[in-house]
């Protein structure tokens, strides 16, 4: 439950308020740290229509959940989740959940920071466009 | 030796198949399965995992293993 993938649309802000509710201590989380990844409809100067995210079954789910547990012990996290999509995204679909509950801020901001930059660079997903013209893998991830 | 050989994204469509089982002997590192399915030389970006965990070209695989191939990952 603390890592998912989605082949659904899902809603972030409902995933994180059921979280908080249900697995959550209440009364020792001061600090709630959410990233969210929402599909453009644009990138690298052309318009989007749509893109495929495809995954690696089995070793997607391991790395995720090796990044929220390094990221719960290293910053003495109360909690941590992550979502990710999976399937065909339009542009204003939410792509990524990243969230850290922590008794103080700075652990919660830096390691939702932390475990964005890993899944960017380590988590086995990839992006296939659909432009007017055809479609196209993504390359490579922006470096911010 | 055989080896399970999966391929994701855009190898996945330049090998023609997600799947391969190869069975073959003289296979000893990740390098010499992905030169006896595409005969090339790896891409320098390629990534590797064996039995779903990153490895490097050199990485020794054993019978059984599964060995997969892929690009930069862009997920996020």
């Amino acid at each position: 439950m603390t890592v998912e993938i989605r082949e659904h649309p899902f809603d972030p802000w409902q995933t994180v308020s059921e979280y908080r509710s249900n697995h959550l201590v209440a009364g020792k989380s001061g600090a709630s740290a959410v990233f969210v990844g929402t599909m453009r409809d644009f990138n690298e100067g052309d318009e989007v229509q749509a893109m495929v995210l495809e995954h690696y079954p089995g070793m997607t789910e391991q790395q995720l959940k090796d990044m929220r547990d390094q990221a719960v012990s290293k910053h003495d996290l109360e909690d941590a989740l992550v979502v990710h999509r999976v399937g065909t995204v339009h542009p204003g679909d939410d792509i990524v959940l990243v969230a850290a509950f922590s008794a103080h801020r700075k652990a919660a901001l830096d390691a939702c920071r932390e475990m964005m930059e890993v899944l960017k660079s380590t988590a086995p997903f990839w992006k296939k466009e659909t432009l007017a013209q055809g479609e196209r893998w993504v390359e490579r991830n922006t470096p911010r | 030796m055989t080896i399970n050989v999966r391929f994701f994204a855009s190898l996945r469509e330049r090998i023609g198949q997600a799947t391969m089982t190869l069975d073959a002997d003289g296979i000893t590192t990740a390098r010499d399965v992905w030169k006896a399915v595409s005969g090339e030389s790896p891409d320098e970006e390629m990534l590797v995992a064996i039995n779903k965990e990153y490895a490097g070209l050199d990485r020794a695989v054993a019978d059984g293993d599964e060995v997969a191939f892929f690009p930069p990952v862009t997920g996020g």
